[in-house]
């Protein structure tokens, strides 16, 4: 099949995200919502073009740096669709505080979203590499987008220095795998690495610097440093638009690397995940605790839970590996919810981002009080809500795979977790509001996209067959 | 001749220097994007160094995606620095602490 045809969802990308950037600088002054819908628009034409062609086998693009394979599709799909789903909590948001809105947050966002797409169908190093640079120049620059907020533009800063030095350690990575295996190609380094046996030392110190490039896209401890500040300082669209695709597309990254490139040192990479996947699941639990600003909260409940993420891939097994995939797909829908629960409850004056500003929520909005019961239940990992199954997937496989003490070490984090999603519901539901607390005001098509939301990780929790089967056929070619 | 093992150890001298500089230095955000700069060229020695050793051409191709990169980074890493300094008036490293915990 031809090059062009096999790219074809990206390249449509690349010419309506400019076309967006053209649309807002002629029309968006006068009108803002033009920039919205054409970037929704572009948004839906990429996923009818993603989700269009599912290929029955893996095929390889321009001289096999990108690969068009089922795990590629299904996890485009997912982005793109999460990322639709975030402009229409973004565009909420700008319209209550018409003073902070950007018409590039649009345009930013949908390069991103094509960065994320070159990464999860990288099948090289190097494109592996300018996936995830696009994906991060874009990020750095949508944290900083609010140009006259002191917290915003100092953790954009943050994330761009601990990012640039995070990139810089993977390329070191990168470039000793290339030495040894004398290639850039992952299925070829695949192959090399079976019959580098005397060079295990020198491959496995690589793979270090790979495992450290992706635990800071992930965010799992010791690479968290920037996750808090970047989660509270940057405007709240943007820590929605950070927290859910780009997770997305890190997983996938993993998959790429650790899996489709150095299956063959799955011990060495095993050992190394296990450490950064009980620190994450430890510290992230119990910092969170401690915090009283709820996007902060949130930032430590990520960490926790993208350490939850890499135990599906400790498993190294397929049904592990769809596990991590339901785990991340169903978080992201989550962490979308919890986000917009804030943008909903923010004002025009400020935001909504402390855990006072929900007190009594449950007699000011009852339903929306019960939307985020949903979603904070369900992070908690409580049945019947989708989060326990995401939950139940991962751990089933890592005592599949002997893993027994780490399930148990894993269970026991998740009670310590459970009681700083129980305090929010404490919050809404047991706490009196105070005196003249505003009454919750939103536009119709908020309330119906939040309510979706919502309801979408109760469905998937009641059925969670229908995503299961998804990424269990996604992770086909991975079995044994 | 020099062998590859000189330029592997210069390359990662470089990139020693350069994570250092990151952490150790307190005093001025511009001094971290050198270190960063620093890092790449340090990557980029080691895959020219590579791909000279090694008779393949892929190394090379890399070296010039990372430098074209790196432009583009340190491009945005400065327009952060402007704005930074205009809400701040400071590039000192020490400032930026306006969110702990």
């Amino acid at each position: 099949m031809n090059d062009l045809t096999l790219i074809m969802p990206e390249a449509s990308l690349l010419v309506l995200a400019c076309a967006v950037l053209l649309v807002d600088a002629f029309v968006g002054r006068a009108r803002p919502d033009a920039t919205f819908w054409s970037a929704v628009l572009s948004c839906v034409v990429v996923l009818a073009q993603v989700a269009s062609f599912v290929p029955e086998k893996t095929l390889f693009a321009f001289s096999g740096t990108l690969r068009v394979d089922v795990l590629g599709v299904v996890l485009k799909t997912f982005v793109v669709a999460l990322v639709l789903l975030s402009f229409f909590y973004a565009r909420e948001h700008f319209s209550k505080r018409p003073g902070e809105r950007r018409g590039e947050y649009y345009p930013l966002a949908l390069f991103a979203t094509l960065g994320m797409m070159i990464l999860v169908s990288a099948s090289s190093l190097l494109t592996v590499y300018l996936g995830l640079e696009l994906l991060s120049l874009s990020l750095y620059s949508l944290v900083a987008i609010q140009r006259d907020s002191l917290p915003a533009s100092e953790a954009g800063m943050k994330y761009f220095i601990l990012g640039a030095l995070a990139s810089g350690l993977l390329l070191y990575g990168m470039s000793i795998l290339y030495g040894v295996a004398g290639t850039l190609d992952l299925p070829e380094l695949l192959v090399k690495i079976d019959n580098l046996e005397s060079s295990r030392l020198l491959l496995t110190f690589g793979l270090v610097f790979l495992v450290v490039g992706i635990g800071f896209k992930l965010g799992v401890v010791p690479f968290h440093m920037w996750v808090p500040d970047v989660y509270q300082g940057a405007s709240t669209p943007v820590t929605q638009f950070i927290g859910t695709a780009p997770k997305v597309a890190a997983f996938g990254m993993a998959m790429r690397l650790l899996v489709d490139g150095l299956e063959g040192l799955a011990e060495n990479w095993q050992q190394m995940l296990i450490i950064l996947s009980v620190l994450s699941m430890g510290l992230g639990n119990l910092l969170a605790i401690a915090q009283r600003n709820f996007k902060r909260m949130l930032a430590y409940s990520t960490i926790a839970h993208m350490g939850f993420l890499l135990l599906g891939l400790i498993s190294a097994s397929s049904n592990g590996y769809a596990a991590s995939m339901f785990y991340v797909t169903l978080y992201a829908l989550m962490s979308m919810g919890a986000f917009g629960s804030i943008i909903l409850l923010s004002s025009s004056q400020g935001d909504a981002d402390q855990l006072s500003d929900l007190t009594g929520l449950a007699r000011r909005s009852p339903w929306f009080a019960f939307i985020l019961l949903i979603l904070v239940f369900s992070m908690a990992g409580v049945p019947p809500f989708g989060g326990f199954w995401a939950k139940w997937s991962v751990l089933k496989e890592v005592v599949a795979a002997d893993y027994v003490w780490l399930a148990g070490l894993a269970v026991v984090f998740s009670l310590i977790g459970a009681f700083y999603y129980l305090r929010v519901v404490k919050i809404m539901y047991f706490d009196a509001p105070e005196p003249g607390a505003a009454q919750v005001r939103s536009s119709a098509d908020m309330g119906l996209i939040l309510s979706a939301n919502g309801l979408a990780v109760l469905v998937l929790g009641l059925v969670p067959n229908i995503l299961m089967q998804v990424c269990l056929a996604a992770a086909i070619p991975y079995a044994p | 001749m020099l062998a590859l093992a000189d330029f592997l150890i210069v390359g990662a001298i470089l990139f020693c220097l350069s994570v250092a500089g990151i952490f150790i230095n307190r005093k001025n955000i511009i001094v971290l994007l050198m270190c960063v700069e620093l890092m790449l060229l340090a990557v980029n020695l080691n895959f020219v160094a590579f791909s000279h050793f090694n008779q393949d051409i892929s190394g090379q191709v890399f070296v010039f995606f990372i430098l074209t990169v790196a432009a583009a980074e340190s491009a945005i890493g400065l327009a952060i620095l402007v704005v930074l300094f205009r809400n701040r008036s400071s590039i000192n490293v020490d400032d930026i602490s306006a969110m702990r915990g």
